[in-house]
């Protein structure tokens, strides 16, 4: 098992308008994104058990292949700065995926 | 060959930039020096407040910078969502910057100044007449939700901003606008294309941040040309690499082949990246589609209520592995001391160490911490009464008798006399829609002769 902190060369979240933010995961090798793309392993079912949301919140997971990239897009749970936010600029709510432990090819 | 060269000097004014860097800039010769004011990111307060986030004498050392060199060498000068936020205060304070400047330096130039304010009622009658959509996530907007919005903008597009160059304005102060919009009005003008004009402001807006390794304080060139454009960098310790600029149009957007702005979308689809050497990088395949109707971002904060903290630490372990029944049961306590307090008002709690950053996100929050931070957060419709939730829930924290106390003294570490402080008001955004509407009627231009 290994994580993407051991292969992405970035993996980070910021808001893309007050109500929305983006988690992006930028690879350093063209191999392993595309082993990423091809297998699927990135999808909406993942992020909701990652971040403990229903399937329907995940807004779009967009493969972006000129910077070896996968962005998901994902509701803001509390609009910036609004009463009971954590994060104004959205931008330490990546953890989970940094720290998730993705199957290997041969597993 | 045309060319029409953008000197970029930092991500957002105030942010600062190395002077030897502008210097290489200038000796370019650029046709524009523009720099985008603003942003979102901060939140609220600033728009809703009326201030800017930005530090004033900070924005006073770039703008000298930027005045001089523009109206010594007639280099036009572009500045968009003055202020941070944009709005008539926003706009009001850079522009004082702006003429305490000229007359410092014993500048003369034609100041156009475009402002971006929104009424209540456009929004209003946009509302009844079926105008207004919400963004993604958004709620429906609503005309009592407009009833408690303070000020409103709408980002501009580049027609604005071409109006008021082409009325011979040499510096233009910009209220909020599209963030590719100040780079790209005047080259659109003269004829170049607009795909890659607003692709490239797009990139500019941030300055050096799209460099390797990337600096949103440090200044970056941009030179279109007919069918394609060229970053490059201005300090030798950064280079452009496709690699770096591929990974900035990532950046901040939900999508990165589609950019949707005022009055149609740029399509990145086909776009390619050149490595052309001495960290320089070429784009072509940038495109602009016009859409049907034309529509604007507007952007609106409304004020609910006023804000007071305190501070504290947690070191007992007793305490700390049932920490987030304490807490629970110290709201229970101040409700029933207090329940006008919680009727009205929220009270959260931020509990670094815990989850304080990602709630009940957080994969670790059942982890052991051998210290928390807290934050009680209280928020009230006026600020005696967020004192008075604020002062109750510390008091009642502090001396609170949670089962398997032992140290009965205190529960609580607090850095600071006194314990509780005033945060000031606190706003959400309340207005993040499109209305759809023509490119100039919203904003006015007026004309300063410094």
């Amino acid at each position: 098992m290994a994580s993407l902190q051991d292969i992405a060369l970035v993996v980070r979240s910021k808001n893309t308008s007050p109500f929305t933010y983006s988690l992006d995961i930028m690879f350093r090798a063209a191999r392993d994104y595309e082993d990423f793309k091809s297998r699927g392993l990135i999808d909406s079912a993942l992020i909701a058990e990652l971040y403990g949301i229903g399937q329907d919140k995940v807004l779009d997971i967009i493969f972006f292949d000129p910077a070896l990239a996968i962005k998901i897009c994902l509701p803001r749970e509390i609009s910036s700065g609004a009463p009971g936010d954590r994060d104004v600029y959205g931008a330490q709510q990546h953890v989970p995926l940094l720290l998730w432990n993705f199957p290997h090819a041969s597993d | 060959m045309a060319r029409f060269t953008i000197l970029s000097p930092t991500a957002i004014l105030g942010y600062g930039f190395p002077e030897s860097s502008f210097e290489r800039g200038l000796a370019h010769n650029p046709d524009l020096i523009a720099v985008d004011a603003g942003s979102a990111d901060p939140g609220p307060y600033y728009l809703g407040a009326g201030k800017s986030f930005t530090d004033r004498s900070a924005v006073r050392r770039d703008l000298s910078l930027m005045l001089g060199a523009a109206v010594r060498h007639g280099i036009p000068l572009v500045i968009g969502s003055a202020g941070g936020a944009g709005a008539t205060p926003h706009l009001q304070w850079t522009v004082d910057i702006v003429k305490e400047l000229a007359d410092e330096l014993g500048l003369a130039f034609r100041l156009g100044i475009v402002a971006a304010d929104v009424s209540r009622h456009t929004l209003l009658e946009g509302l009844q007449q079926h105008r207004v959509k919400a963004l993604t996530s958004v709620p429906p907007l609503t005309a009592d939700i407009l009833n408690e919005t303070g000020p409103m903008v709408a980002q501009m597009g580049v027609e604005p901003i071409q109006q008021a160059l082409t009325a011979g304005c040499e510096v233009v102060v910009a209220g909020r606008a599209y963030d590719p919009a100040v780079f790209a009005a005047l080259p659109m003008l003269q004829g170049y294309d607009a795909g890659l004009a607003l692709h490239l402001g797009k990139i500019l807006e941030c300055a050096a941040i799209a460099a390797s390794p990337g600096s949103g304080a440090d200044c970056a060139l941009g030179i279109l040309e007919k069918d394609r454009f060229i970053l490059q960098p201005l300090s030798d310790s950064r280079s452009f690499t496709p690699t770096s600029v591929a990974a900035h149009t990532l950046y901040e957007k939900s999508d990165p082949y589609i950019l949707p702005g005022p009055g149609g979308h740029l399509d990145l689809r086909n776009i390619s990246f050149e490595d052309i050497g001495h960290g320089r990088v070429a784009v072509s395949g940038s495109s602009f589609v016009p859409s049907r109707e034309y529509t604007l971002k507007i952007e609106g904060a409304r004020r609910v209520g006023y804000r007071s903290i305190a501070i504290a630490g947690i070191r007992d372990p007793i305490m700390i592995a049932s920490i987030s029944e304490i807490l629970d049961q110290v709201r229970s306590r101040v409700n029933e001391l207090h329940p006008a307090g919680l009727q009205q008002g929220s009270l959260h709690f931020h509990v670094y160490g815990k989850d304080g950053v990602m709630g009940k996100q957080e994969p670790l929050r059942n982890a052991p911490s051998h210290e928390l931070g807290i934050v009680i957060d209280a928020v009230c419709p006026d600020p005696q009464s967020a004192d008075t939730l604020c002062s109750l829930t510390r008091s009642t924290l502090l001396h609170f008798g949670y089962a398997g106390r032992i140290a009965t003294a205190g529960n609580l570490a607090f850095p600071f006399s006194p314990s509780d402080l005033r945060a000031g008001e606190v706003y959400e955004f309340s207005v993040y829609h499109l209305l759809q509407t023509d490119a100039l009627s919203l904003f006015p231009l007026s004309i300063l002769e410094l």
